[in-house]
């Protein structure tokens, strides 16, 4: 057929784009334009502030666009986006989470030297130049535009319904993300390797969403999940380029939610990254990531569900069963809290299995709780300290309950909470994805999860055991005051962790009438 | 020449990008087949854009030349670094976190 030809059908017209839809995203994108600009011409003592009012406006500004489009559902730009009840959810979510990441990195009291950032990212580690940006006071403000931009793709990430607008999101969310891990103030060869590894191996996994992205369009001729799901439900018998196209996307998102086996980069770097970001990208990442999951496997290619199933069963079982069991050796609890995460994934991801409006809704929830928990808890790592600077080391955490009572319980509170005890949001939220999966016939993965999440708990009471039960010594970190932002972020943790846990109906409402995907 | 046999060009390339990753132990040589893995992947989009009969695999290859042109800065930037720091780019080198 002569490609000319077919272009005569008028295939470059220019698509409707329903500006008020999308304008969250492009609130986003404005403001970090600005920001980049702001580096460019502010005076260097001006630009904080300026960049702190950019960055929060542009998140409540979003956020409040979010909620004014609460009803909407729509799908625009030809198709490629998809703003529906899950996406409006997320996105309100990544906002909430993003606004709370941004204040944790805007802290500056807890480290007598700066913020979390090196003075300068291009001074090399330990050299007479880095003593002197140090030393004069310089801050790196450009991880405000990168913050943002990869804000922007987050959102984009959540509502992108065609495969190149997921993977164009996909790099625009992850590229800032590993110049920010590689930024750290203390431990920078640490950070720097942390940054090294979650980069190639990120570009790795992308490049396999790619091709399997290559291979779907061959196969249906189309990148748009709509065409795609007539394509799979028109086909016969087995098709080797949509089977090895789908695995491969699947490999490229998995590695985003960090399920096992390709888990590898999530404890380097969430352990080399300043906990600031850690804290942000381990809670918003997971969202976005998993909302792309969940409409891959819902909206594109919900009529394979017979052929991926099996392979997300053997994958949310090594997920679950390996992040428990790895977490139970750490010892340093930034590490250990990585693994967790993974572990973590493999519950949120027997809930996808459940392919259900109950699945959906109970893995909107669950993310929604573990975010805010997960926040809190690094948060709180980020204040307690000794003289090298954050006493991630688990020794150094023994006796911390005498010393500082309401810090060690506000964490006990976190951990209680990821290990699923009644009454905290943990419990709800892995309450909802295992019912979920029961009621869809996946009872022994349940059964599985069950054993994983008593493995899980073992290491979340060793965290409070040795906070409460044996007696500070000389190598016991303190805990720092912080400014007001680190305060309120450990509130608004801890307070959504007991409120969820008290309370779930407002949120399981939401969620409930979030409803399914556009297709 | 039939287009399909483009297809399974692309899928040799994407091949050897993905073992020369696992293998090499240069971080500038690993990113290349990375990169490699990534045209691999446009000349798929466009042979099967050129057997599907329509230009989306066409236009999704420019996008996909972007985004790789954006990832090279971003991945030299933090080469340059370690660099820098180690004077090596062997990605065997950086060893501090493990386990």
């Amino acid at each position: 057929m002569n490609p000319i030809a077919v272009a005569d059908k008028a295939l470059f017209e220019i698509p409707p784009l329903d500006y008020s839809a999308i304008a969250p995203i492009l609130i986003l994108l404005g403001v970090a334009v600005v920001s980049v600009l702001v580096e460019a011409f502010a005076p260097k003592r001006a630009r904080r502030p300026i960049q702190l009012v950019l960055v929060f406006g542009a998140l409540i500004a979003a956020f409040v666009d979010v909620v004014t489009l609460s009803g909407l559902r729509t799908i625009t730009a030809s198709g490629s986006i998809a703003i529906d009840g899950p996406a409006l959810v997320m996105q309100g979510a990544i906002l909430i989470l993003a606004a709370l990441g941004a204040m944790l990195m805007a802290e500056r009291l807890v480290d007598p030297s700066g913020d979390a950032f090196a003075a300068r990212a291009s001074a090399l580690p330990g050299s007479e130049d880095e003593k002197q940006f140090t030393a004069r006071g310089y801050f790196q403000t450009e991880v405000w535009p990168l913050f943002l931009f990869s804000v922007a793709g987050m959102l984009l990430f959540v509502a992108a319904s065609d495969l190149l607008l997921m993977f164009v999101a996909l790099e625009v969310m992850s590229l800032p993300l590993y110049l920010l891990v590689g930024m750290a103030r203390r431990r920078r060869l640490l950070s720097q390797e942390a940054s090294l590894k979650y980069f190639l191996l990120g570009a790795f996994s992308s490049a396999f969403f790619l091709y399997g992205s290559a291979l779907i369009y061959g196969f249906a001729g189309s990148v748009n999940f709509g065409w795609i799901a007539d394509a799979v439900s028109g086909k016969t018998g087995q098709n080797a380029l949509l089977l090895i196209g789908v695995a491969m996307i699947l490999v490229g998102l998995l590695f985003k939610i960090a399920a096992v086996p390709f888990h590898q980069w999530t404890p380097d770097a969430y352990q080399g990254a300043p906990t600031a970001v850690t804290a942000f990208m381990s809670t918003t990442v997971k969202i976005a990531a998993f909302g792309a999951l969940l409409r891959v496997l819902y909206v594109a290619f919900g009529g394979l569900r017979l052929d991926w199933a099996p392979m997300m069963w053997i994958v949310a079982i090594l997920t679950m069963v390996v992040g428990s069991v790895i977490a139970v050796t750490q010892s340093d609890i930034k590490r250990m809290l990585a693994y967790s995460s993974v572990a973590q994934a493999g519950f949120i991801m027997v809930g996808v299995i459940a392919t259900s409006a109950a699945g959906l809704s109970s893995v909107l929830f669950y993310l929604i709780a573990y975010g805010f928990t997960t926040i809190g808890a690094f948060a709180v790592i980020s204040i307690v300290r000794d003289s090298s600077g954050e006493a991630t080391h688990l020794s150094k955490w023994s006796g911390l309950g005498k010393k500082s009572p309401v810090t060690a319980t506000v964490v006990a509170l976190f951990m209680l909470s990821f290990a699923g005890i009644p009454l905290t949001s943990g419990f709800i939220g892995k309450f909802g994805v295992f019912a979920a999966a029961i009621d869809s016939g996946a009872t022994w993965l349940v059964i599985v999860a069950v054993v994983a999440s008593v493995v899980s708990a073992f290491f979340y009471a060793r965290v409070i055991v040795i906070m409460f039960f044996s007696e500070p010594n000389e190598n016991t970190a303190s805990v720092v005051v912080p400014s007001a932002f680190t305060t309120i972020v450990i509130a608004a943790g801890a307070t959504v962790t007991v409120v969820l846990g008290i309370l779930p109906q407002p949120l399981l409402d939401l969620v409930n009438n979030a409803g399914l995907f556009l297709r | 020449m039939n287009p399909a046999n483009y297809v399974i060009l692309s899928a040799v390339l994407f091949s050897l990008g993905a073992v020369g990753v696992l293998v090499r132990r240069n971080a500038i040589v690993v990113f290349m087949c990375v990169e490699l893995m990534l045209n691999a992947a446009n000349l798929a989009f466009v042979a099967f854009s050129k057997i599907n009969g329509n230009l989306d695999g066409q236009v999704i290859a420019f996008f996909v030349m972007v985004v790789a042109a954006a990832e090279v800065v971003v991945g030299l930037a933090i080469i340059v670094q370690i660099f820098r720091t180690r004077r090596s780019v062997s990605i065997d080198e950086p060893n501090l976190l493990k386990y």
